[in-house]
């Protein structure tokens, strides 16, 4: 019998299950731990850290993808912080503005930003979860997948590097950007 | 049932074990060389700043890994907690054949004469346990030299005013500076310091059939993608297989050395690679474990003659851990200063090591090796944003126009900063894990804010518009610059070993890594740990009779 990949199995599954919404979230999501709607969040909150402006911001190279990645790897004990804390992200927000931070302006995120970052954000998650901590975690995860290697599914395009002016890989001899 | 008896058995293929296994096998004992990691492997991490042994966020690069090692240290209230090796607490060094030496920044100094002399030259500091080696700079100055022909040394002979007198010149020329190296050494000039080219274990011409440097950007913290870097696992230890006479066994993991009731080492208990539990005699023992590694061992092993773990009748195994504190200043330049020329670290001073008014000791100084993005991106001046806008635009701005001096304070022993064995945590293989408490002398954020004062005084020189000062804090020292823990000394009631690093009371085991240590330098101490491996090398050498071990 030949092996069963996991696609294969997913894929056989769907086939079986049939119409099952359930089912049918987990095959359509690209992402290997975040929900469509948690990877949005975390996709604004990384943003909001490396903002992109003449140079790639978190968005486009990609940073919540190596997070999504870590999380099933090197930082699988975060992944209920990141659970927890994005509720409390939405709830911060209505508290500040009546809205989710989806719906924000950049400004009023950056608020919402700031009040979690002072730990003095409001909110139900908050009361047994520490704001300030749970931002300085995506604060660090965002800048190493904004800054690290490639290779661990952030930094696409060389973003950071090629914004340093730094050639990677490093050919002695030889400079790609300038 | 035990495996072939053979005459030494090493535990540790660092910078210490690695050269006592080639030395006693080129001299003809047979020699099975223990060391709980692997080979290392550059492409399993390449260039990878994330699993570098420098930032760890995803990993040490060179293990141990997170799932099977843990330590436990003190929290500072009376509390522990247990942490992995990725976790800057564990202090971790290396768990790889050559440990430290292949991904270390390969500085190569010799301690100076006053470094093992430091109760005669200052006399006692209350809170410390400070006294001079039982052996000084000429004893070791021989192994030294040897240290720097066989595993490689590049330097300017002569540079540094206040180096202690030396016999051979270095084998190769020295690293030219680097554009950063160029500013600080006009600077340095001009203050009246003596700066010069900093000694490195790196090739900086072919050498002993290994290239020379290409200087590119990932050194420390990385394996050598040419192997240029000169380690153990790259000269001494592949010397060692070439004798026919050693046998290098990876993933060990040494559980226990092995007394008998007469006092004597009879060999050691390791898992192998496939957790399998050995027993491996031996004529004599060599524990090259790191300061952290090898007072656990010791402790770990326990016999009738002492309870409390070989070694240790007078409870000072483990007791005295060191490192280094490292302090001084980071400097903006109006222009760019980085030239993307690696390692990065080319010039230093030894102005303040030292000779300090009203202090006690003091370090050498040298500018930073090059700090990759990431690590880059945690380096702010004080009240700096840190993340946003303002955040990235500082990284853009200055990632190539800031410049780092900086240092490591020779400490003062103290003997509440420990390694103990934990009673309750255990790693994967049931072995009980070390335990770390205690803090600093406060003589060490002393001299350390002193460095740092001149460190940024150079910078300012140098042209910095802006500058700021790194201190130390008080929590326990240790990390890869970790010593101290088996202390050699001439009276069995205040040290671990004789002056030739072999334990009191037990003739045929001997320590040979930074363990020995009475004090740490304020340099960078691998150089000193490898001539420590060939001078306890020497003495067993000298004592053995064919088939065991005379004292």
């Amino acid at each position: 019998m030949p092996k069963c990949s996991r696609r294969h199995f997913v894929k056989a599954l769907a086939v079986g299950v049939g119409g099952s919404p359930l089912l049918s979230v987990f095959a359509a999501t690209p992402w290997r731990y975040f929900t469509v709607a948690e990877a949005e969040r975390v996709d604004a909150l990384c943003e909001q850290m490396v903002p992109g402006d003449e140079d790639p911001g978190a968005h486009d190279a990609r940073v919540v993808r190596f997070i999504d990645q870590q999380l099933r790897g090197p930082y699988r004990q975060h992944q209920a912080d990141y659970r927890k804390g994005l509720m409390g992200v939405d709830e911060t927000s209505r508290e500040l503005f009546a809205r989710g931070f989806l719906e924000l302006s950049w400004e009023e995120q950056t608020e919402v930003m700031r009040a979690l970052e002072s730990g003095k954000a409001k909110g139900n998650t908050w009361k047994n979860q520490s704001a300030s901590a749970f931002f300085n975690l995506v604060r660090n995860h965002a800048l190493q997948g904004f800054y690290g290697s490639p290779r661990h599914g952030g930094n696409r395009g060389y973003a950071s590097y090629r914004m340093l002016g730094l050639d990677y890989p490093q050919i002695i001899g030889q400079n790609r950007y300038r | 049932m035990s495996l072939k008896r053979v005459n030494a058995v090493v535990v540790g293929a660092g910078a210490g074990g690695g050269v006592v296994a080639k030395e006693l096998s080129e001299a003809g004992l047979s020699v099975v060389l223990l060391e709980r990691g692997g080979w290392p492997n550059f492409e399993a991490h390449d260039h990878d700043e994330l699993i570098s042994q420098r930032v760890t966020v995803l990993g040490n690069a060179f293990g141990p890994d997170d799932r099977r090692h843990r330590r436990v240290v003190s929290n500072g209230n009376g509390g522990w907690r247990v942490v992995v090796p990725s976790d800057g607490a564990y202090n971790n060094n290396a768990a790889c054949v050559g440990s430290g030496t292949v991904s270390y920044g390969a500085m190569a100094w010799r301690f100076m004469e006053k470094d093992f002399k430091l109760r005669t030259t200052y006399r006692s500091v209350a809170g410390s346990t400070l006294e001079d080696w039982p052996i000084t700079y000429q004893d070791l100055a021989p192994f030294y030299e040897k240290a720097e022909w066989e595993i490689g040394v590049a330097g300017e002979t002569g540079a540094d005013p206040f180096a202690a007198p030396r016999r051979q010149p270095y084998p190769m020329p020295p690293f030219p500076h680097n554009q950063e190296g160029l500013v600080l050494e006009k600077a340095a000039q001009e203050l009246g310091l003596h700066p010069f080219p900093i000694p490195m274990l790196r090739n900086s011409v072919p050498y002993r059939g290994r290239p020379a440097c290409i200087k590119c950007r990932y050194c420390v913290g990385f394996a050598c993608e040419v192997n240029a870097k000169c380690g153990t696992h790259n000269t001494v230890i592949p010397a060692a297989l070439a004798t026919g006479n050693c046998q290098v066994r990876t993933e060990s993991v040494v559980s226990e050395v092995v007394i008998d009731d007469r006092g004597r080492a009879c060999g050691v208990r390791y898992f192998d690679a496939e957790n399998r539990l050995q027993y491996q005699t031996a004529d004599l023992v060599v524990v090259s474990a790191s300061a952290t590694e090898t007072a656990r061992l010791l402790l770990n092993s326990q016999s009738k003659l002492f309870p409390n773990g070989a070694g240790n009748r007078h409870d000072w195994v483990g007791r005295n851990l060191q490192g280094h504190a490292y302090t001084g200043a980071f400097g903006l330049f109006e222009e760019d200063r980085y030239d993307d020329v690696g390692a990065g670290a080319t010039i230093a001073i030894c102005d303040y090591n030292h000779g300090n008014p009203g202090m006690v000791g003091g370090g050498m100084l040298a500018n930073e090796f090059i700090r990759l993005p990431y690590l880059f991106s945690g380096i702010r001046p004080p009240g700096a944003a840190s993340w946003g806008r303002d955040h990235k635009e500082f990284q853009r701005k200055y990632f190539r126009r800031c410049v780092r001096v900086v240092g490591p304070v020779q400490e003062m022993p103290v003997f509440e900063a420990r390694v103990e064995v934990d009673p309750v945590v255990k790693d994967d293989w049931g072995i009980p894990v070390a335990r770390i408490s205690g803090s600093r002398h406060p003589n060490d954020i002393e001299v350390g804010n002193f460095l740092a004062a001149k460190a940024e005084a150079w910078l300012k020189k140098a042209g910095a518009f802006q500058t700021w000062q790194t201190g130390a804090g008080r929590g326990v020292s240790g990390g890869q610059h970790q010593a101290g823990t088996c202390r050699m000394g001439n009276d069995p009631k205040t040290s671990v070993t004789n002056p030739h690093g072999q334990v009191h009371d037990i003739d045929n085991l001997f320590i040979a890594d930074g363990s020995l240590h009475v004090t740490n330098g304020g340099f960078n101490p691998a150089l000193t740990i490898m001539a420590l491996g060939y001078w306890v090398s020497d003495y067993i050498k000298r004592g053995w009779k064919g088939s065991r071990f005379r004292s």
